[in-house]
């Protein structure tokens, strides 16, 4: 398969960018979206040319490095799907491909297609974890959970917080991350106990980085690549709510 | 407590949806009383003579004013901070996602429209009833006594391009609404995957409702300037 790609080339977080076009030949069908990159950068380093840089790490949907925007959605036009679990097949022969940065004032570029996500870290230290002592694991039927409860915190718990949702979000929110993280602590036991300090300290922080304010518009759920459904967004907003009134 | 109203996102989205969720209400009231007109002059008027200038009819105008002030003014704040959170540098190419309604993205702007129709429609009723009692005066500038709600709608209903102006404007206010509603009780926290297809059906419900409400006393008004045989088993 042939394709023409229209990509993001930005030397350092200090330079102005601007799209490049590329020409991929011959690839095969079965590559996958990150492999025809390698492919691409394979053929400038031979040219003697600056490769493109992109993130990724783990390459099967785990470890939330991966990042692209292609054609107008995050992580490509699949759904439930990472960038790096996209495949030249998805796409048509011929095709011009679109390949951009997350766009998100609190993810700014560092070079290319790689933007700094550290703003996500910064939220999880701030609260997105237990603090109290859980000693070694307890036996399975110790504290029991019910089955719906631990459902939705793994549910929850599933996302790689690679950032597509502030980045889809127009408003620039964090809201689906944040909302997942103290969604999947919030049910269950050992997490329940820091629910009140978790979303205050993890909103806050979310605040202070200058995240925008979420209008409900639902685009970062449809964009998610582990489909974090909007529902932890009320629960968060109950969490909040029912903290700050408590306070 | 009293500042994360302010100094925090959700508190800001709480003050939005808690305003919204006033005006909702405040509107459900007013469009139940403009179908009163259809069926009744004398009902409407007396409901008018309600509302003139006695001090709780102020003191609701004033709270309202209030409401639409707050609402309005958060409205602008936090779209402003979101356009800073997106950055500069926007997408080549953008998509709607999948089940992202066009209204969800577009609030500021439905709002916006919803402002002028409004202040259109001060011009047009509030400085012709309410004012004029407030200035001592018996009758307003068309001649009509500052009660005379239903006078006063049918003068207003028989120009076309008021009815196209007010059309247009509950338009927006529909799909201001449709996202609005259910919006506002995420906000609030009162949602879960079973309850949004409800939740967004309820949403649609009132929209409509409203939309309906309004539309229809418009349109009766109107379509009795055309056609007078419909004034005589009108009011
Ligand atoms: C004065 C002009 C208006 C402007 C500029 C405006 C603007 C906005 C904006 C930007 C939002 C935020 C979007 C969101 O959070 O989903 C919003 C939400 C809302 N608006 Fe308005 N609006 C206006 C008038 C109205 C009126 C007249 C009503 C009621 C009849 C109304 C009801 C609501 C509701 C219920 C919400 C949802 C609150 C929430 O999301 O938490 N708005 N409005
Ligand atoms: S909620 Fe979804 S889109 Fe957002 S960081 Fe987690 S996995 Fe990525
Ligand atoms: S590279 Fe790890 S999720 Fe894509």
């Amino acid at each position: 398969m042939n394709f023409t790609l229209k990509i993001w080339r930005q030397k350092d977080a200090q330079s102005k960018g601007a799209f490049k076009e590329y020409k991929v030949e011959n690839v095969s069908s079965d590559t996958s979206f990150l492999e025809m990159l390698d492919i691409l950068n394979n053929d400038l380093v031979h040219k003697g040319e600056e490769p493109v840089a992109f993130d990724h790490d783990c390459r099967e949907g785990i470890c939330g490095m991966c990042s692209l925007h292609i054609d107008g959605h995050a992580h490509g036009p699949s759904q439930a799907v990472t960038t790096c679990q996209i495949y030249m097949r998805q796409f048509k022969d011929g095709a011009t491909i679109t390949i951009e940065p997350w766009r998100s004032a609190a993810f700014p570029v560092i070079k290319d297609l790689v933007v700094n996500r550290s703003a996500y870290d910064q939220i999880l230290q701030a609260g997105g974890f237990v603090s109290v002592r859980t000693n070694s694991v307890p036996d399975g039927n110790a504290i029991p959970i019910p089955k719906a409860d631990a459902d939705e915190s793994m549910d929850a718990a599933a996302c790689v917080g690679c950032g597509a949702c502030a980045a889809t979000c127009k408003n620039g929110s964090a809201m689906l991350f944040v909302a997942a993280r103290v969604s999947s602590l919030a049910k269950l036991p050992q997490g329940r106990v820091e629910g009140a300090r978790r979303a205050k300290a993890m909103v806050a922080k979310m605040d202070e980085l200058g995240f925008g304010n979420c209008t409900n518009t639902g685009a970062c759920q449809a964009e998610c690549p582990k489909q974090i459904s909007i529902a932890h967004i009320a629960r968060l907003n109950r969490e909040f709510l029912a903290a700050k009134l408590k306070d | 407590m009293g500042c994360f109203l302010t100094n925090s996102s959700l508190g800001r989205k709480l003050v939005m949806s808690i305003s919204g969720c006033f005006l909702v209400l405040f509107i459900l009231f007013h469009m139940s009383m403009n179908v009163v007109a259809i069926f009744s002059a004398e009902a409407y008027n007396m409901i008018c003579g309600f509302l003139g200038a006695s001090w709780y009819a102020l003191a609701g105008t004033a709270v309202l004013a209030l409401g639409v002030f707050v609402h309005f003014a958060y409205a602008f704040w936090l779209t402003w901070q979101n356009r800073k959170a997106r950055g500069n540098v926007r997408y080549a190419v953008t998509v709607t996602e999948k089940g992202v309604s066009w209204a969800s993205k577009n609030m500021l702007l439905l709002g916006v429209i919803v402002i002028l129709g409004l202040a259109l429609h001060l011009s047009h009723f509030w400085a012709k009833m309410q004012l004029v009692e407030l200035l001592g005066h018996h009758e307003n500038n068309l001649g009509l006594e500052p009660t005379d709600g239903a006078a006063l709608i049918k003068y207003t209903f028989s120009q076309w391009y008021n009815v196209l102006l007010y059309l247009v404007w509950f338009a927006a206010l529909w799909l201001h609404l449709t996202h609005g509603v259910w919006s506002m009780l995420q906000t609030a926290g009162w949602a879960n995957d079973t309850w949004y297809p409800r939740l967004k059906c309820i949403s649609g419900i009132v929209a409509t409702l409203i939309f309906g409400g309004f539309a229809v006393v418009v349109v009766w008004f109107y379509l009795q300037t055309v056609c007078p045989c419909l004034a005589a088993c009108g009011a």
